[in-house]
């Protein structure tokens, strides 16, 4: 469990400071992927420094597994930083080094004995699928291998917690995604929280459990990833949810006077992953037909999310048995934007 | 073929004095690559925002490198020779010539491994302190590991302007190929003497910036 309570930092230049982070308070249970989510400046990449004390805390504290952190002996520290693993943007590989020395480094620091780290090594090279390029160099390694190195390495020394620092940001979608499967596979073999920084939604929703939106220093909203998906509340997290749902201003420009047929309807998808067959359920239930008009439906870790609009065709008692049954049978919300005439 | 073209030229000289120059050149690399590199880390990790922030020291580091290397090498030499005297037991020959050599190509080497370190990735020195490493594992195995190539091509152009130092501190009185070059050369007007020399320090020169350039290539993995 990680606790964090009024955790604060300001930054002192010569005329004027600056809050960098504005007395956070956090509590992240074990083997929780938690995500923070912010534009650049919002404070995030501070804030997950100060967890393990890159950067001191102007003032708060926090406690990883009843350790309070901040009141570590500088000798203390370097000890706990080795149960703290982090990655980094950039991935910060040494290049004088190969795969291998580049994870046995931390072992190395922590004091591991040569014939223990090798095997260590070897180990954390099958985990994160590096097996055969343990004598490349970094330069050799594509962005996607250089961040599993840099993963292998973090994970080196058993750690409680992984910082993720914007570690997707300088990878292509792709690779992204394969990065996202193993922190998932990682976090789920091992059992270990971890804490992901980042500016794109899109891996919020993968990976995440819960979110916490930064803007300006502060958390302005947070919760389980779904919640967030659905309800958001701030004009921040909006925006970032329709990074990944496009936004739902698309809707004024569908021209419903072509659709003056039937009834219009809007289907919200809440996260049930029943009844995902919707569609062709009621149209074999009932004599309706059904036009998908719009639409975008995503998946997040607790089951799809989104909306759908379509126009049902038929007799009017039945499109009003329809309804009834979604609204009833089913998790999907519906909304009417049309009634039939 | 070599006596008709320089008739003044004596073999045994030449080849003792370009042993001396070797061997000047060579100890006092040594002791430049120590005590520069000391020199350079201590500027390096105590500038502001450095591991070992410490105005004092870095000030009294920056002015001691600043003085000597303002001080033309001759004047170093004469300056020095008092010091050299109590150090060495003479201010003759070759090992006389060390400590001012030293002295002298150190605060130059000194500020190109600041320059070195500087190009060191910060993300690298804070991914070792997120794994908890000392500041002496972040010495030996990230700064300098990470920074060798440049200071090695920063050794060969010391290792350069060492070669023409020695030829200075020859000409009063250290050996070496500067020392044969002005008093067999020059003070008897044999100037075959002189070419020769020079043709030596070149091709010194030229063996120092080749090996130089190939470690230098060798060990960049970048």
């Amino acid at each position: 469990m990680i606790s964090i309570k009024g955790l604060n930092k300001v930054f002192k230049t010569r005329d004027k400071s600056i809050t960098a982070v504005d007395h956070i308070t956090l509590d992240i249970p074990d083997g929780e992927i938690f995500g923070v989510i912010g534009y650049s400046g919002a404070g995030k990449s501070t804030f997950v420094r100060l967890i393990n004390r890159l950067e001191e805390p102007t003032d708060g504290t926090i406690n990883i597994d009843n350790q309070e952190i901040t009141s570590l002996t500088k000798k203390e520290l370097r000890v706990a930083r080795q149960e703290i693993g982090m990655i980094f943007q950039h991935f910060n590989l040494l290049w004088s080094r190969t795969v291998k020395d580049n994870i046995a480094f931390p072992l190395e620091i922590a004091g591991t004995p040569k014939d223990k780290r090798d095997k260590r090594v070897q180990e954390l090279i099958d985990l994160v699928g590096l097996s055969g390029r343990e004598n490349a160099y970094p330069s050799q390694l594509s962005g996607g291998q250089k961040q599993r190195v840099g993963i292998a390495r973090a994970l080196a020394n058993n750690p409680k917690v992984l910082l993720c620092d914007e570690a997707t940001s300088a990878l292509d979608p792709e690779t992204t995604n394969s990065i996202l499967d193993l922190l998932v596979d990682i976090n789920e073999r091992l059992g270990l929280t971890i804490i992901l920084i980042t500016h794109e939604m899109h891996v919020i929703r993968k990976i995440c459990n819960r979110v916490a939106v930064m803007e300006n220093g502060n958390i302005v909203e947070q919760g389980d990833v779904l919640d967030v998906f659905l309800k958001p509340q701030q004009p921040v997290t909006k925006k970032f949810v329709e990074q990944v749902m496009g936004s739902q201003e698309d809707d004024s420009e569908l021209s419903f006077d072509n659709y003056k047929n039937g009834e219009l309807i809007r289907l919200h998808f809440v996260g049930e992953s029943a009844n995902q067959a919707l569609i062709s359920k009621i149209s074999k239930q009932f004599e309706v037909e059904v036009n998908i008009l719009q639409g975008k439906i995503t998946q997040t870790k607790r089951g799809s999310y989104g909306t759908l609009t379509v126009q049902i065709l038929g007799d009017p008692k039945v499109l009003n048995e329809t309804i009834q049954y979604i609204n009833e049978e089913t998790s999907i919300e519906v909304e009417v934007i049309h009634h039939a005439n | 073929m070599l006596t008709d073209l320089f008739p003044n030229l004596k073999m045994e000289d030449l080849i003792e004095a370009t042993y001396e120059t070797f061997y000047m050149t060579i100890i006092a690399l040594v002791g430049t690559f120590i005590f520069g590199v000391l020199l350079g880390l201590l500027l390096y990790l105590t500038v502001k925002g450095g591991i070992w922030e410490n105005k004092f020291i870095n000030a009294i580091v920056a002015s001691f490198v600043n003085v000597f290397r303002a001080i033309p090498f001759i004047i170093l030499i004469l300056l020095l020779f008092p010091f050299t005297d109590f150090i060495v037991g003479t201010i003759r020959g070759p090992n006389a010539a060390l400590p001012a050599l030293i002295i002298g190509a150190a605060p130059f080497y000194g500020r190109l491994v600041e320059i070195a370190l500087k190009e060191v990735d910060k993300g690298v020195v804070e991914a070792a302190h997120s794994m908890g490493a000392k500041t002496r594992t972040i010495i030996f195995k990230v700064l300098l590991p990470e920074s060798m190539p440049a200071l090695i091509s920063g050794l060969t152009v010391t290792a350069i302007a060492l070669i023409g130092y020695t030829a200075m501190a020859g000409v009063i009185g250290a050996g070496g190929l500067g020392n044969y070059a002005h008093y067999y050369g020059f003070m008897r007007r044999d100037f075959d003497v002189v070419l020769v020399c020079t043709i030596v320090i070149v091709i010194i020169v030229f063996i120092f910036q080749f090996i130089g350039d190939f470690i230098s290539n060798r060990l960049d993995k970048r």
